[in-house]
């Protein structure tokens, strides 16, 4: 009886069109706003993230994530290398600066100054140039959105200069970066040169990374810096959770976001079980003619089961395609690099749809179930 | 059946739709035989109750009291999954509006009861054609039911109810939807085709140009059988 119930589904090409396009309508929206949301929720952690030689953040114990921070005392340094279990700890500095073009454009930059010894914190990934090059006078290396910003449709090479702070930006090399929460191009230099760019402050010391030693878990390293110092002391982990964390209470972004992806829960949920169902109701007496012919109960369930899944599996292979397809061509733009369709996306919204088409194969079913098979004597 | 050869015996046959003041009562002890090889017409005007009591013989209703015995079984005694197989395998169904499933072609339409009984589908639809060309429809195996006229979609109907070999083939209304010249092809096919010494027809009719088709006639009126005609003759 699978054929019969294929046929059925499938003789009205526009209703099945409609079911199919409903599904993979909401798929498509559900997929594109969750992953949009996702994506731009891990940028705030970015330059956390692009730190992989350090697995412990020390901060002041006020600075709640990357964002904003309170500068640590020099001497913090020394205390956290002191720790027993603390393999190394060096200085970073993460703060903003203006930049100036060769053509007088200016941007406020994110600057990282790096361990002028170590460079631990450089980016992972160099399009251009040499991290070694960083030890140059004036060097920095500017990630590629920024690069494209300063010098727009020009090739990729090192040697363009900017200005910070009235003094030469030498650029040495183009990373690839991962894209910050705002669309600042990211500086990365050394800390000594750091001081440089931005102008004297006191206190100059956002953070210090450190690695435990060998044998020592990342979480009782971060304990005993704790202890120690009084600081706030971080797993890389836990921190990038910080700047989730605090975007979330602090923006409407997962308001704006939530709506949507809770009016495409609704409106998928509401138009393709709808629309399944009113299928289904439109075929009653068909279905009923199958029951009084001898088709059983069980045999009925099992079709229309069948046709739920030929819609959902069809309209969320749809849906996920074109969403692919949109994050396959906006992966390419600088201002939305990074943004992915994640395979827990994929799967959560399998599992939506399995869920939509499971409740409208449900109501239908009911209806089906209780249909007195009698019916197929009225005119 | 039993010993007299009767396929549907019914003795006192009642059933009440609803309960209180809104109760209905549509059958009101019908006593009535259906033989095999015979064609038996319920008769009567809207509401008499022949459509109800063709539903509680086909086991699609229950009746509410009495004793009906259809092919030697009691419905009522059935389980809804043994009354499901019973009426799979022993019933042949065709209705006035025909009910064929518009997504399927004619072949595939009167392969339905074979494909029920978990048939493969290419030898379910080579037997649907086979009997298509026997009732003289070989040229339209293929169409689509709206494609076809109310006397061929009642000739699939007819096939329908006959690929499975059932032995009580039962028909509501087959010709109200016809004109009379059309009306009268499908009864002789219907005559031809479908009455054998070892099954039964029973038809529920109000078309009175069909009546001399009818071995027996049970005239209806208000949930009674209220004249018994057997081959022309009227009985009380």
């Amino acid at each position: 009886m699978n054929f019969v119930a294929l046929k059925m589904l499938t003789a009205d090409r526009a209703k099945y069109f409609g079911l199919i396009f409903a599904i993979a309508f909401a798929s498509f929206l559900l997929a594109n706003q969750v992953s949009i949301f996702i994506g731009i929720m891990t940028r705030p952690a970015s330059q956390i993230r692009d730190v992989v030689d350090a697995d412990i953040w020390v901060m002041d114990p006020q600075t709640l994530y990357d964002g904003e921070v309170s500068a640590l005392r020099d001497y913090d340094l020394y205390r956290v290398r002191s720790v027993p279990g603390v393999k190394w700890a060096v200085p970073l500095y993460k703060g903003t600066g203006r930049a100036k073009g060769p053509d007088g454009k200016f941007r406020t930059v994110i600057l990282m100054g790096l361990d002028d010894a170590s460079l631990v914190g450089t980016p992972r990934k160099m399009l251009v140039g040499s991290i070694y090059d960083l030890r140059l006078p004036d060097a920095a290396i500017i990630d590629k959105a920024g690069y494209s910003y300063f010098f727009p449709g020009q090739p990729l090479r090192a040697g363009r200069t900017l200005q910070m702070n009235e003094k030469r930006v030498l650029i040495v090399g183009i990373s690839d970066a991962s894209a910050p929460f705002q669309s600042f191009p990211v500086l990365h230099t050394r800390y000594s040169q750091a001081i440089g760019f931005v102008g004297r402050e006191r206190n100059l010391l956002s953070f210090v990374l450190a690695k435990p030693a060998e044998g020592v878990p990342v979480e009782e390293a971060c304990r005993r810096i704790e202890a120690a110092t009084g600081l706030r002391v971080r797993s890389s982990a836990a921190f990038s959770g910080d700047a989730f964390r605090f975007y979330m209470r602090n923006t409407g972004i997962p308001i704006n976001f939530g709506i949507t992806v809770v009016i495409a829960l609704i409106v998928g949920t509401v138009v393709a079980g709808q629309t399944f169902y009113i299928f289904t109701i439109e075929n009653l007496r068909q279905f009923g003619t199958l029951k009084a012919i001898g088709v059983t109960n069980r045999r009925i369930v099992g079709m229309i089961l069948l046709q739920a899944i030929v819609v959902g599996g069809t309209g969320y292979a749809l849906g996920l395609g074109m969403a692919a397809a949109f994050f396959s061509i906006t992966l390419n733009y600088l201002p939305t690099r990074g943004i992915v369709l994640p395979w827990q996306v994929m799967a959560g919204i399998a599992a939506v749809i399995l869920i939509v088409v499971g409740l409208a194969s449900l109501m239908s079913i009911r209806r089906v179930l209780v249909l007195e098979p009698a019916v197929v004597f009225r005119s | 059946m039993d010993e007299n050869g009767n396929a549907v015996l019914c003795r006192d046959v009642m059933k009440v739709f609803g309960r209180g003041d809104a109760q209905v009562q549509a059958l009101r002890g019908i006593d009535m035989e259906a033989g095999l090889g015979e064609m038996t017409m319920l008769v009567g005007p809207s509401g008499s109750g022949k459509t109800t009591l063709l539903s509680v013989i086909t086991g699609l209703l229950d009746a509410t009291a009495g004793d009906l015995v259809v092919l030697g079984e009691r419905p009522g005694r059935l389980s809804p999954e043994e009354r499901i197989l019973f009426r799979r395998k022993n019933l042949g169904f065709v209705f006035q509006q025909y009910n064929l499933i518009p997504a399927l072609t004619a072949a595939e339409n009167v392969a339905v009861p074979l494909l029920a009984d978990g048939r493969k589908r290419q030898q379910a639809v080579a037997v649907g054609k086979a009997i298509l060309d026997a009732l003289g429809m070989s040229h339209r195996v293929h169409a689509l039911p709206n494609e076809l006229s109310g006397g061929e979609q009642q000739r699939v109907a007819l096939a329908r109810a006959l690929i499975h070999d059932p032995r009580l083939i039962v028909c509501d209304e087959p010709t109200s939807a016809l004109d009379a010249r059309t009306g009268h092809a499908v009864m002789e096919l219907l005559r031809a085709a479908a009455v054998r010494p070892d099954r039964a027809v029973i038809i529920v009719t109000h078309d009175a140009r069909i009546f001399p088709f009818a071995d027996r006639i049970a005239h209806m009126d208000d949930g009674r059988i209220v004249n018994l005609e057997v081959n022309g003759k009227k009985g009380d």
